[in-house]
């Protein structure tokens, strides 16, 4: 069964529509990253998914049974945008509370702790938390009670990078285990690797939603190739391979895919005079920018 | 089970925050010294020593119990609000009726257990000054009962703010002039139209049924023994007699019950 079915999903405030007809599927087992900027719809879709805000119009199912019901809500974990807790307990006790609300035994609390690294510091009050810390008692909690949908918001917000690279860690396990889990994020770069699809929301409306490779294919970017040679022989070698001088010693190229090992074969040719050459496909960041730039000019 | 859940978390909570170390401090304290002040001119007076204590802590509970019910209760809704854990908790697989009523008891027991220490100690006090003779309980567990009862009514009044609100400073501000009206200027209003009045319809046919309205009114007529009764009180009971016991048990029960749904209803309509 699908694990989360929108379908043409509308939500007005007022005047306002923050969420314009969005189709999205989520099978088990799967990683969506949400993309957009602030007030781009991502935060309001996943509320409406919570059921803790109604949908104007269109249609939310969560395993089959309507958002917010007492059945989607046992079954989705969620991880709030700027977590917050009760200053005055402690961790532990928070988590064991949670637990307890899910059906789940507090020795899986205890485990869940000891999964974020937070077994050290489970039993000080979480007023002394630093927000790293935080975020991670709130993504202990969303994996309470094993979920079968985990909603992330901005979930790497707060974490240095190696508390990020741990947090992918945690999702993969997660996907791997069956649940399927739609995150949204501004840091573009870690989503690269870590995601099986992108979905780009602009202005509430779903632009694109598609693995990072096939987004690239469509989008008919251009792969970016660093030159780097000596000093003395920079502006020759940029007249001659066509690119653009960006400083005393490199040279910047550009290319499409088909066009990449051609232009490869070209620089390799000069022989000694090239030092080094990095190739930079289309970042995501690119990809977001082609795709909520297309959006605003049409 | 999620309703103990949150009423377990609740009490937690309220031990840290030191409500229950406060609630029973000034229960205790104030009991203390009224047993000891009003058992000092009654000794000859050949009036149940327990009584009296019991009248003088009636007094004081009128206005302590609903300043106690209203501190523990405006901040439920939005404090959890404003700290911004409201919408975290709403999306637990548990009814908003559920967490209302978690926090409730919880708090009704903290409540609880104030007026039962308090109560406690003016009774050991009681015995330790008169003995044992001539102690009538029954006032005191009247007393005990309409005390909880009490405190519900203000705790449900403290979560309707809360709700309506959602903002603790504002909430807290709205329950101290809540709590001024219902204790103090609700009876001002009342003394003011009966003298005006001058003993008309007003008196005889609307005035006992506004008094008895009042929770905290209901709670004082409900608990006055007719010996210990002054001048004043005198009329007051004599016109609390015309709604009588059945009236002021209702006003004491309904409260509750109205004040908790109408907080639900408010608690309900919270997009967080």
């Amino acid at each position: 069964m699908t694990t989360l079915l929108i379908e043409n999903l509308c939500k007005q405030y007022g005047k306002l529509q923050t969420v314009k007809g969005v189709n999205l599927k989520l099978d088990a087992g799967e990683r969506v990253a949400l993309l957009g900027h602030n007030g781009a719809g991502k935060t309001t879709l996943m509320r409406m998914v919570l059921g803790l805000t109604p949908a104007t119009s269109g249609k939310i199912a969560v395993l089959g049974t309507a958002a917010g019901s007492r059945h989607a809500r046992n079954a989705i974990g969620f991880l709030p945008e700027s977590v917050a807790f009760h200053g005055a307990l402690s961790g532990r006790e928070q988590l064991h509370h949670f637990a307890r609300l899910k059906s789940e035994t507090t020795k899986r609390a205890d485990d869940l702790l000891e999964r974020v690294g937070l077994s050290e510091a489970a039993d000080r009050k979480i007023r002394t938390y630093s927000k790293g810390m935080r975020q991670r008692i709130g993504l202990a909690q969303a994996l309470l009670g094993r979920p079968k949908l985990a909603l992330l918001d901005e979930p790497t917000s707060g974490l240095d990078p190696i508390s990020r690279h741990e947090f992918y860690d945690i999702v993969e396990d997660l996907a791997n285990s069956g649940t399927a889990v739609l995150l949204s994020s501004h840091a573009l770069t870690e989503l690269e690797t870590r995601t099986d699809r992108i979905a780009i929301m602009s202005e509430g409306r779903l632009l694109a939603n598609n693995s990072l490779s096939a987004l690239r294919q469509t989008a008919h970017l251009p792969i970016h190739v660093h030159v780097t040679t000596s000093e003395a022989d920079a502006d020759r070698i940029a007249a001659e391979l066509g690119g653009e001088r960006v400083n005393g010693r490199s040279i910047t190229l550009t290319c499409q895919q088909d066009g990449k090992i051609a232009m490869l074969g070209q620089i390799t040719s000069l022989g000694a005079v090239i030092k080094d050459v990095d190739v930079t496909p289309a970042s995501l960041e690119d990809l977001y920018r082609h795709y909520s730039i297309a959006e605003e000019g049409a | 089970m999620s309703v103990f859940t949150i009423a377990r978390l609740e009490l937690l909570i309220a031990r840290r925050n030191m409500w229950v170390a406060t609630a029973i401090i000034l229960m205790g304290l104030f009991t203390v010294v009224l047993t000891l002040a009003g058992g000092a001119p009654t000794g000859t007076l050949g009036i149940d020593p327990l009584t009296v204590a019991l009248t003088s802590i009636t007094t004081l509970s009128v206005y302590l119990i609903p300043l106690i019910g209203l501190l523990l209760s405006f901040d439920a809704i939005a404090g959890e609000a404003e700290r911004g854990t409201l919408a975290l908790n709403l999306t637990y697989p548990m009814s908003r009726g559920e967490i209302l009523i978690g926090k409730f008891l919880a708090h009704l027991g903290v409540l609880g257990v104030a007026i039962a220490v308090g109560l406690g100690l003016a009774v050991v006090l009681t015995i330790w000054q008169h003995g044992m003779t001539d102690l009538s309980f029954l006032p005191l567990l009247k007393l005990f009962g309409t005390s909880i009862a009490l405190g519900a009514a203000f705790l449900g009044i403290g979560y309707l703010v809360s709700s309506l609100v959602r903002q603790t400073g504002v909430a807290s501000g709205i329950v101290i002039i809540i709590w001024l009206v219902c204790v103090v200027l609700y009876d001002l209003g009342l003394l003011g139209a009966l003298v005006a009045d001058d003993g008309g319809a007003f008196t005889k046919d609307v005035f006992p049924w506004l008094l008895v309205a009042n929770p905290a009114d209901a709670f004082r007529l409900i608990n006055t023994p007719e010996v210990s009764v002054s001048e004043l009180a005198s009329g007051i009971g004599a016109a609390g007699g015309v709604s009588g016991a059945a009236g002021q048990s209702a006003s004491l029960l309904l409260w509750p019950v109205v004040a908790l749904f109408l907080a639900w209803a408010a608690f309900r309509r919270i997009e967080p």
